[in-house]
């Protein structure tokens, strides 16, 4: 038998509350991950996902003030008493917006500047930039400005300086909010290569379920600062369907559909997440 | 009414933005102006309001040159809300930023207070009304920047990206927000990229490409013509992508949204269920 892939994230009982806020940004928060899963992490505006993140790298309790409670283990660290350095290797982290990531004069220098910091021989920076401009396809942009790119290529040069870094995870924050349609489905697919080809684990959190659940086979969702669902994505999907749907979760317009229909005792079984399950469903039906 | 005529746009390094675009805006127009990353989309908005001043052509806003008003005049009339909330947002509390606006146009203090009050209650706000923006959500921060803008009642509104972070009640609120503002007789243009969020608020639809208009015209004509869809880099609703699959079946070609579409299958789907019926 095949052992399970080891816990790579580790939280218990965790909890956080901003210098100045009123309530727990996020409490409770019972949570394993294991090595290479791809994590669909969603939840309402304000529900706390983008503060379990900032926990996952360090940069809270490190960087924001407030009341930490409870444990949190990335990669076997601590992050209560690690160096936010040190976490900042174990966990890669690409922003919603990635003009607020990227800073140098060109590409190439932007994706060394991580790994030219780790104080590593200048052959391994070398290599380290090489190998990540390559698996991202940024290496015909490596001597343009940033701000010269397309919102899709500045993604990908923020997702090659974090891959520089070698990671063990990638938290991406709503990765592709700023991108048209054509470029996010890229986007997503390209992370979800780096996931098989580079054993990396993901966490992605976005609203929209249509563009992640390709690639995302677990779904945790948070409403209130606390995890409300967490498990695989189709089951969550024809379980709690209308748990995701009152929370406001971009559930896809397919699965929407079904179980309207469902309800209106036209389909039965299970709710679809692809288009192509769908269609192939509701053919099947009609040719009867 | 704002009007581009022939409206073409140069950037300082050469680099051609916008080409020949002709557009009225008027009282009751919702439009969104769609595209990929780069089509020019924010410089055109940025042209509505006087941000910008066109190479050739001109705008006119209420029959006046945007190039001959001040920009301070125009904002009066054309609220721009931008993309990211954090270009647009100083102040101390939710309450002060959106009563800032208010404030330089020189209303009241008792107009301001309930001005405010009721933006931030439409907006689902009012909870953090003595809170710091900055700490606030994205997608919550991007909301306070809107209600800045909404409070002072501009004639027109143009929205730059506002779904963006915004969840799916979020994005509920502000279709019933819009279809308030534009029954009411404002005008609304949305840029956006979210096919499913104009899949479901059936606007007129701009499509731009490289900086030129492609198509115009209702929302389920242009978004459920791939060809059209594909050039602008966006994907056609998911609706659309499942009718393609059920071409065989005799329904129209041009379902974007999930209601219609539920209503077409419910006849097919009843139909179905009684012929297995008499059959067995």
């Amino acid at each position: 038998m095949a052992h399970a892939p080891r816990e790579i994230i580790i939280a218990k009982n965790l909890g956080f509350q901003y210098v100045g806020a009123r309530k727990a940004a996020i409490q409770g928060i019972d949570l394993s991950i294991r090595e290479n899963e791809f994590i669909l992490l969603t939840g309402p505006s304000g529900c706390g996902k983008t503060s379990l993140c900032r926990c996952l790298n360090g940069l809270i309790p490190n960087f924001y003030q407030g009341e930490w409670t409870g444990e949190l283990l990335v990669d076997g660290l601590s992050v209560t008493t690690q160096l936010t350095s040190e976490l900042s290797r174990k966990v890669g982290y690409v922003f919603q917006n990635p003009e607020n990531q990227l800073f140098a004069l060109t590409v190439e220098k932007d994706i060394a500047f991580g790994p030219e910091n780790l104080g590593l021989s200048r052959q391994e920076i070398r290599q380290r930039v090489d190998e990540a401009m390559n698996v991202t396809g940024t290496l015909p942009l490596k001597d343009l400005a940033p701000y010269e790119l397309s919102g899709g290529q500045q993604q990908r040069v923020a997702l090659a300086g974090v891959l520089a870094m070698k990671p063990s995870v990638i938290v991406l924050d709503e990765p592709t909010s700023f991108l048209d349609p054509r470029t996010a489905e890229e986007i997503m697919r390209a992370t979800d290569d780096l996931r098989r080809e580079l054993g990396l684990t993901i966490v992605v959190v976005e609203h929209r379920l249509d563009l992640v659940s390709r690639y995302a086979e677990r779904i945790i969702v948070m409403d209130g600062g606390k995890i409300v669902a967490d498990g695989d994505l189709e089951e969550t999907l024809d379980e709690k369907f209308d748990l995701l749907q009152g929370l406001g979760v971009g559930v896809p317009r397919v699965s929407l559909l079904w179980t309207m229909l469902r309800r209106d005792g036209l389909v039965s079984g299970k709710v679809p997440t692809h288009l192509e399950s769908a269609a192939a469903s509701l053919q099947g039906m009609m040719n009867q | 009414m704002i009007t581009l005529d022939r409206v073409s746009y140069t950037y300082r390094s050469g680099q051609r933005a916008l080409t020949d675009i002709d557009l009225n805006l008027e009282g009751g127009d919702f439009i969104a102006i769609m595209g990929e990353n780069g089509a020019g989309k924010t410089t055109l908005a940025k042209h509505l309001n006087g941000l910008l001043k066109p190479s050739q052509g001109r705008v006119l806003v209420d029959g006046e040159d945007t190039r001959k008003a001040s920009v301070a005049k125009l904002s009066r009339k054309v609220g721009l809300v931008f993309q990211n909330p954090d270009h647009l947002l100083f102040s101390e509390t939710v309450r002060d930023e959106v009563a800032f606006g208010l404030k330089n146009f020189g209303f009241a203090p008792d107009v301001v207070d309930k001005q405010v009050e009721r933006t931030l209650e439409a907006l689902g706000l009012s909870e953090y009304t003595d809170t710091s923006p900055f700490l606030l959500s994205g997608g919550e921060r991007k909301r306070v920047a809107l209600a800045a803008i909404l409070a002072t009642e501009p004639d027109y509104l143009i929205l730059d990206e506002p779904t963006i972070g915004q969840d799916y009640q979020q994005k509920e609120r502000l279709r019933n927000f819009i279809l308030q503002l534009y029954s009411q007789g404002k005008a609304v243009v949305m840029i956006t990229h979210d096919v499913e969020f104009v899949a479901e608020s059936n606007p007129k639809v701009i499509l731009l490409s490289q900086g030129r208009i492609v198509a115009r015209g209702p929302a389920d004509s242009v978004l459920s013509k791939d060809e059209l869809v594909k050039k602008a880099s966006l994907v056609r609703p998911q609706m659309s992508r499942l009718f393609s699959e059920l071409t065989n079946y005799g329904f129209p070609s041009d379902v974007i949204d999930v209601h219609r579409a539920r209503l077409l299958l419910e006849e097919k789907l009843s139909e179905a269920k009684v012929r297995v019926a008499q059959n067995s």
